[in-house]
């Protein structure tokens, strides 16, 4: 699936843009990282590809085809997990499937599965209260996966874990990717995360958010953790903090 | 680190008044009580205005024609359960609140859940219900006896009258606490409104709306009590009117006694509905 942004800009209140012209394609199976100050439209850009709120002009496409409102073949999770806390992990990574009607015996299978691929198979039967915040998150991730989605949307995902449980899903985020191979658009403030988990990284600026830079990431495909202490991973996390931080700044003295 | 170690110091020589004692220890505010002493206290909020009672009619300085003996109110409740009246009257008044308040969860739940879940219905209906709400139930008894006579209609009507507009806002308070996350996230999964709605916000919201019956539950009982006292043939509101014209006060005090009983199983079976219901929520 392609995704492409065609001239989108999005307003809440009129004449303060939030986003503003953006022209934007990503490529099916790409792992695509925003990142941009507090302020620049980054959470409002993963609402308009999910559908949850209409662009003010421009339209967003997927494979063509307009979005205009939410649907399954965009999985969304959020910082906080927002799980059903009255049903079972198991039936919670089931909501999707019943609402696609699909039949018991293949909703279980595929549950099961994804429960085996995010490493909560033994908590299928707890409730989502019981669990820690990392494996709440790892159920919100299993959960968007279920629907088989084209494009999975992660808003700040990990944004509220420690540094450890961190590590962990981002570990787990990129072997779910590679698996499913997926589009994945993710939202962070963490640049070392973005650079750790993107391929692409895209920075915004702020009032109004815009691309200001659209970096490739020139790491090999298979990553483990010490590569964030490469030189070459170091330096283009300066660089992009660099960008990130000037944003902010100039934000700041703008208010 | 090198602040740390230095300030026992420089606190000893500048203000030695100011430093906290050590042996000092403060308290939260609601700090957890050892369950012994909860149900002792428990058992002192019953038995203690118990023994008062008991104190002030035992001392003789209360006539006992205005506070009748505990002993005599029990025995007033025996005779009036020996020759069955109590219970006439009680099955009369438990099928009055029973049909009266059914209907009115009937009444409310669809029409708050609507309100809290649609914008639309809640700026239609609001105003109006909000409006109602602060009018007493009891004003309308009048009325409703020459609408509806004094037969059980126009009693069952008093009650659902009584608790639909409370019941109505109070459910349209807990739908519209559903995190809109939630709702969103449900969107992406292909849920529809309906789906959302019965699927999601239902659960969600139904041990609040059970909370929100259990307190309008206790007004309801309420007011099937005002009904009979005002109109009825039967009914544990007129047995106390009965009982006060010839001023048996032990009768009356029995009668609140039941009437006390009931409210509270009433609230002990909705409270366990709600545990039931809500496991998850602890």
């Amino acid at each position: 699936m392609t995704l492409r942004l065609d001239g989108v800009s999005k307003e809440f209140a009129p004449g303060t843009p939030v986003l503003a012209d953006l022209d934007l394609t990503i490529a099916p199976g790409e792992f695509v990282c925003v990142v941009g100050a507090s302020g620049s439209g980054k959470s409002t850009l993963l609402s308009l590809v999910a559908g949850l709120t209409p662009p003010t002009t421009g339209r967003v496409l997927l494979d063509g085809e307009e979005v205009t409102g939410p649907g399954p073949e965009r999985g969304l999770v959020f910082q906080t997990p927002s799980l059903y806390p009255w049903r079972s992990v198991a039936r919670n990574v089931a909501f999707g499937l019943e609402s696609l009607g699909v039949p018991r015996a293949r909703r279980e299978e595929r549950v099961g599965r994804l429960l085996e691929e995010v490493g909560l198979a033994s908590l299928a039967a707890a409730l989502p209260g019981r669990l820690s915040g990392g494996q709440q998150q790892r159920v919100a991730i299993a959960r968007a996966l279920a629907c088989s989605p084209r494009v999975l949307l992660l808003d700040e995902p990990f944004g509220a874990l420690d540094v450890q449980t961190k590590e962990d899903m981002q570990l787990l985020i990129r072997q779910v990717w590679q698996d499913v191979a997926t589009t994945v658009i993710m939202v962070t403030h963490d640049v070392e995360e973005a650079i750790f988990l993107g391929q692409r990284v895209l920075v915004l600026s702020c009032d109004p958010g815009r691309i200001a830079r659209d970096l490739v990431v020139g790491l090999p495909r298979a990553r483990s953790l010490e590569d964030k202490r490469s030189t070459e991973f170091l330096a283009l996390r300066a660089e992009v903090e660099d960008l990130v931080r000037a944003e902010h700044r100039a934000h700041q003295a703008r208010v | 680190m090198s602040g740390q170690a230095a300030a026992p110091v420089v606190a000893k020589e500048a203000a030695p008044v100011s430093e906290p004692r050590p042996g000092r220890r403060i308290r939260l505010l609601n700090s957890a009580v050892p369950a012994r002493r909860v149900w002792v206290l428990r058992a002192l909020s019953v038995l203690g205005p118990l023994a008062a009672w008991w104190a002030l009619s035992a001392s003789g300085l209360v006539n006992p024609t205005f506070l009748p003996s505990p002993a005599a109110v029990w025995a007033a409740g025996t005779d009036m359960a020996a020759s069955g009246t109590l219970w006439t009257d009680l099955t009369a008044s438990l099928g009055r609140i029973g049909l009266g308040f059914v209907l009115a969860v009937l009444i409310s739940v669809p029409l708050g859940f609507t309100m809290g879940a649609l914008p639309w219905a809640q700026a239609l209906l609001e105003p109006v219900i909000g409006l109602l709400r602060y009018l007493p139930a009891s004003a309308f008894i009048p009325l409703l006896i020459i609408w509806l006579g004094i037969g059980e209609a126009s009693k069952v009507a008093l009650l659902v009258l009584g608790v639909v507009f409370f019941n109505t806002l109070m459910t349209a308070d807990v739908v519209r606490q559903v995190p809109r996350r939630l709702l969103e996230v449900s969107a992406t999964l292909g849920a529809g409104r309906l789906r959302v709605a019965s699927r999601v916000v239902f659960p969600y919201a139904l041990p609040g709306m059970i909370d929100a019956m259990r307190v309008n539950a206790a007004a309801a009982w309420n007011f099937v009590v005002v009904a009979e006292l005002i109109a009825a043939t039967s009914g544990l509101g007129y047995r106390i009117t009965r009982a006060q014209r010839f001023l048996q006060t032990d009768r009356i005090f029995a009668i609140l006694v039941v009437i006390g009983l009931i409210g509270l199983t009433i609230d002990v079976t909705l409270r366990l509905l709600r545990t039931r219901v809500g496991r998850w929520t602890a």
